[in-house]
């Protein structure tokens, strides 16, 4: 099958790649990029696992083309932290036990900032749990997870 | 106390490579010259193999190979093993018809294995894989358990007569009998235990390479117990020697049962990376883990409880059907019986109970321990019992369960259904738990719901599970075809370092904080000091693996049992350097002292000797401080509590919202509780998953109906509240030296007894007494217009 170069900036990063069209983001950054941070829980767009950001903002990247995002830039969970120093909201989850296999863990944390972003003024628990409808976790019960995005959400407002 | 120290809430090391996208899954691995395979499966669920067709498909571009059930079948090699094998009444043996990896003559259920396609790419192996004509020569399936054991159904298997895999007894039927005819009261109730599917987020994979130089085989997988997928793959599949098979499980996304077992793909892919002399990788996707990952629950019962005039229980009687699925998973005979009926005494002095068994073979995929395993089963069938008869007696449902329950004055206590008991204050979990609950103020809140038009209902699920299935021997009695003890090793390094080596297996229950803390706590050792390696046969002698919250239970008392040997050798190197007797010298806290005196030296300067043995007694003893240690346990462990729930019912839409859970777990005693409380989080929404949303459906001809996350109801984060949670630390265990009683499953048999329970306290103010899991907005809607409350 043909292919295209396809480039982009990936945590800071310029890439590019050559790749089929019917590449997905995911696979783009997995195996053409072999940053395996970013995981696949399913194939209908319901587990969140493969959360990153596109200019800023939350996308499923099982769900979009890599085509469609030449000259884009993207953030993955590898490029959250600024060195050793983890992101806030990397911290509030370790901090609040809000991981068990951290299989969910990238895109949760990428959904998670998110949240943080949408609702700077306040954030509750019920808003949380609303906004957070798109990721699954099986280990957690959501209970720490929800503590972590609280916690942080003060941080990150402080 | 030092950091770390047991009891601490210590945070996770293992965090640091999950948060930051540094976790190395099966699937993030790659070798050179890696092929990709995928799995072309049966989309019907019972039918004849007429043909399959690979000839166009071998011709697409990229593929390296196609192989089909006729060349595993040619091979010669074995079946997939069942590692239980269950004797029924009269001594009759379970039917265990061969399960082929890769299947030649029927398929059986929807998913069921029929080529593997390898490629160079994953794309074009599935691009491959639609080319393959398959003719498929369909027959009627079977799907319920009462359609299996219906006169003249089909036969999932053709030398199973009525699908009966097996029909076995625990009690004598007649005693049971004897007392239920004299009996005050009998409650009866029929329920099911709605099937499910594990779904751990990720996907099982697995990645196969061949050394043909060294005639070596290394396979990757998502598992919960590398060496038994040797143990099971290489010695009763392929014929491969331990010592030419290494099994690599390195993070791996949770499992919660379902990455126990042995599965086709992984000998599948052995089998076939020595023919293509490549490595392959597969990985699952999420429609293949609704079709192959084995699932879970699925009993049909009918349970009748005899009771005194003072609500005191005489009897217990029990009709289980438990559906296998279409063949024997690896332990799934031993869950409905072992992990079941032996579990049906509960917590209260029940004195005569008789349960019966039987399995069922059906069209459908293969079922077996899913988080529980047979002992959520037992919980929710006793506590709805125990609920609906004190509302029929009239006494309250906590007084009942009082009336009845084992006193910790009684422990150890024998049940009637095999198990003793070795401790556990269930008193005092029920006590503190309704005080948790603020139980004594439900009847205000529920007229403040009822002021609002909704419903309001408590219930609770007092409940005591089986862990760390024990003593070997008697497990072997009882059919498991493996032993059930754990491994360790303790190495001491020259500096005082510590690595530790165990058979346990960790995918989220944090074993790598936990045993580091046990291992500086035992050691008097910085925890910092102590590494903790699991998950590859190369590395570790041996292993049984994480399941039946096992792990510290049974691998923790062997790294017990390892430590013990580092200090019994550390004192008699201290006794040579202090000159003294060995029987003089003390261990404590890091430092080996002379009795009575100030002549100490500390561990790392006996580790520094044990390697540099200048100055050593060479002649009695070997110089190096490693230790290794099997530790078979001498009971099960029995982790107990009182989880109450609380729901609130919107009657117009059958909307059931969960208001508050309060859980209060006897685990023993805890080493991290920051990790038990996420363990018991975990647990509880699976359990309230089961009660509330989660099922498992087949339509009638055996076509899986919830076959993505689109229709299987998974709990989101909105499904759910906080929770609040607590321990009782005081009836530890009695006979491992850890006083631990394990906490992974808990969460899971406690709640779906509970919300059910609270679920039907509501609907019962409106004459509803019955209502099967999941209590989905639609079955509580229709339960609501078809009653005359």
């Amino acid at each position: 099958m043909a292919t295209n170069t396809v480039s982009m900036t990936v945590n800071g990063k310029k890439v590019s790649a050559d790749v089929e069209n019917r590449t997905l983001l995911v696979q783009y950054l997995r195996e053409h990029l072999g940053m395996t941070g970013t995981h696949v829980g399913c194939d209908t767009t319901q587990c969140g696992a493969c959360t990153v950001h596109i200019g800023g903002l939350p996308i499923k990247s099982c769900t979009i083309l890599a085509r469609q995002l030449e000259g884009a830039d993207v953030t993955t969970i590898e490029g959250l932290a600024d060195g050793d120093k983890l992101h806030p909201m990397q911290e509030a989850f370790r901090e609040n036990h809000a991981l068990q296999c951290g299989f969910c863990t990238p895109g949760m944390v990428m959904s998670a900032i998110g949240i943080v972003e949408r609702n700077k003024d306040s954030l509750d628990e019920k808003t949380v749990r609303e906004e957070l409808e798109g990721n699954f976790c099986r280990c957690t019960g959501y209970h720490n997870i929800v503590k972590a995005i609280l916690a942080a959400h003060k941080e990150m407002t402080a | 106390m030092p950091d770390g120290a047991i009891g601490t809430p210590i945070r996770r090391r293992e965090d640091q490579r999950f948060l930051t996208g540094a976790g190395q899954y099966v699937d993030d691995f790659n070798r050179p010259g890696q092929t990709y395979a995928w799995m072309v499966r049966s989309s019907v669920a019972h039918a004849a193999i007429k043909s399959v067709d690979i000839s166009k498909a071998e011709a697409a571009p990229g593929v390296v190979k196609i192989l089909t059930g006729a060349d595993w079948a040619a091979d010669g090699v074995g079946g997939l093993p069942c590692g239980w094998q269950v004797i029924g009444k009269n001594d009759v043996a379970m039917h265990e018809p061969p399960h082929p990896a890769l299947v030649a003559d029927k398929v059986r259920h929807v998913g069921d294995n029929l080529a593997i396609v390898i490629a160079e790419t994953k794309d074009q192996a599935r691009d491959a894989a639609e080319l393959i004509e398959i003719d498929l020569e369909e027959r009627p399936a079977v799907v319920s358990m009462s359609a299996a054991a219906a006169d003249g159904a089909p036969l999932v298997h053709d030398d199973v007569p009525n699908n009966l895999c097996y029909d076995w007894e625990i009690g004598v039927r007649e005693d049971a009998d004897a007392v239920f005819d004299k009996a005050d009261h009998v409650t009866r109730l029929e329920l099911v235990n709605n099937r499910l599917v594990a779904n751990p987020i990720e996907p099982r994979a697995a990645l196969a390479e061949y050394d043909p130089a060294g005639d070596h085989y290394t396979l990757y997988t998502t598992s919960q117990n590398p060496h038994v997928i040797r143990l099971l793959m290489g010695a009763f599949v392929l014929s491969i020697p331990e010592h030419k098979l290494r099994i690599v499980a390195p993070d791996v996304g949770g499992g919660f049962g379902a990455k126990i077992y042995h599965y086709a793909e992984e000998a599948i892919l052995t089998w076939a990376s020595k023919k293509v002399r490549r490595p392959i990788k597969w990985t699952a996707d999420r429609s293949d883990s609704f079709m192959t990952d084995a699932q879970g629950r699925d009993h049909v019962t009918t349970g009748e409880l005899a009771l005194d005039k003072d609500g005191k229980f005489l009897a217990l009687r029990v009709q289980t059907n438990a559906n296998m699925g279409g063949y024997l998973s690896t332990f799934a005979p031993a869950i409905p019986t072992y992990l079941y009926a032996t579990l049906l005494a509960g917590l209260y002095r029940t004195p005569v109970i008789y349960c019966n068994v039987k399995a069922y073979f059906t069209n459908t995929v293969p079922v077996d321990a899913y988080r529980g395993a047979g002992r959520p089963e037992a919980c929710y069938l006793i506590e709805r019992l125990v609920e609906q008869a004190a509302r029929e007696t009239g006494i309250d449902k906590v007084e009942i369960r009082r009336r009845n329950f084992i006193s910790a004055a009684e422990m150890p206590y024998q049940t009637p259904v095999a198990l003793e008991y070795d401790s556990g204050d269930f008193i005092r979990n029920l006590e503190d738990g309704l005080k948790s609950a603020e139980y004594d103020g439900f009847a205000a809140r529920r007229a403040a719901s009822e002021k609002n038009g909704k419903l309001r209902g408590v219930g609770l699920a007092t409940y005591i599970e089986a862990c760390g299935i024990a003593p070997s021997a008697v497990a072997g009695a009882l059919g498991a075809r493996a032993g059930l003890f754990e491994s360790a090793e303790v190495r001491v390094h020259p500096t005082g370092s510590v690595t530790v080596f165990t058979g346990a297996h960790q995918h989220g229950q944090g074993h790598e904080t936990t045993f580091a803390q046990l291992v500086a706590d035992g050691l008097g050792v910085a925890v910092e000091n102590v590494e903790v390696v699991h998950g590859d046969t190369d590395r570790i002698q041996f292993g049984m693996g994480t399941y039946g919250s096992r792990s510290l239970a049974v691998g923790g008392s062997a790294i017990v049992k390892a430590m013990d040997k580092v200090v019994e050798k550390g004192k008699k190197i201290a006794a040579h350097l202090l000159e003294a007797s060995v029987d003089d010298i003390e261990f404590d806290a890091g430092t080996f002292r002379v009795s009575g005196t100030d002549r100490e030296l500390g561990i790392g300067d006996i580790a520094l000797t044990a390697y540099v043995p200048h100055n050593y007694p060479i002649e009695e003893l070997e110089p190096g401080l490693d230790e290794t240690a099997f530790y078979d346990p001498k009971n099960f462990t029995y982790p107990n509590g009182c989880h109450i729930a609380e729901v609130e019912i919107d009657p117009t839409t059958g909307q059931v919202t969960l208001c508050s859970f309060n859980a209060v777990d006897d685990f023993g005693k805890i080493i991290n509780p920051m990790i038990v409380e996420g363990q018991v989080h975990g647990g509880l929404v699976q359990g309230i998953g089961q009660a509330l949303m989660e099922n498992c459906i087949y339509d009638d001809q055996g076509q899986l109906v919830t076959g993505s996350f689109n229709d299987y109801c998974l709990p989101r984060a909105d499904d759910v509240p906080s929770f609040t949670v607590g321990t009782n630390e005081g009836a530890p265990c009695t006979h491992n030296p850890l006083g631990v009683k394990g906490c992974g499953e808990a969460g899971t048999i406690g709640a779906g007894a509970a919300v059910t329970n609270a679920v039907l306290d509501a609907l019962g103010t409106k004459g509803i007494h019955n209502i099967d899991m999941p209590a989905t907005p639609h079955r509580v809607w229709q339960a609501l217009q078809q009653s005359n409350g």
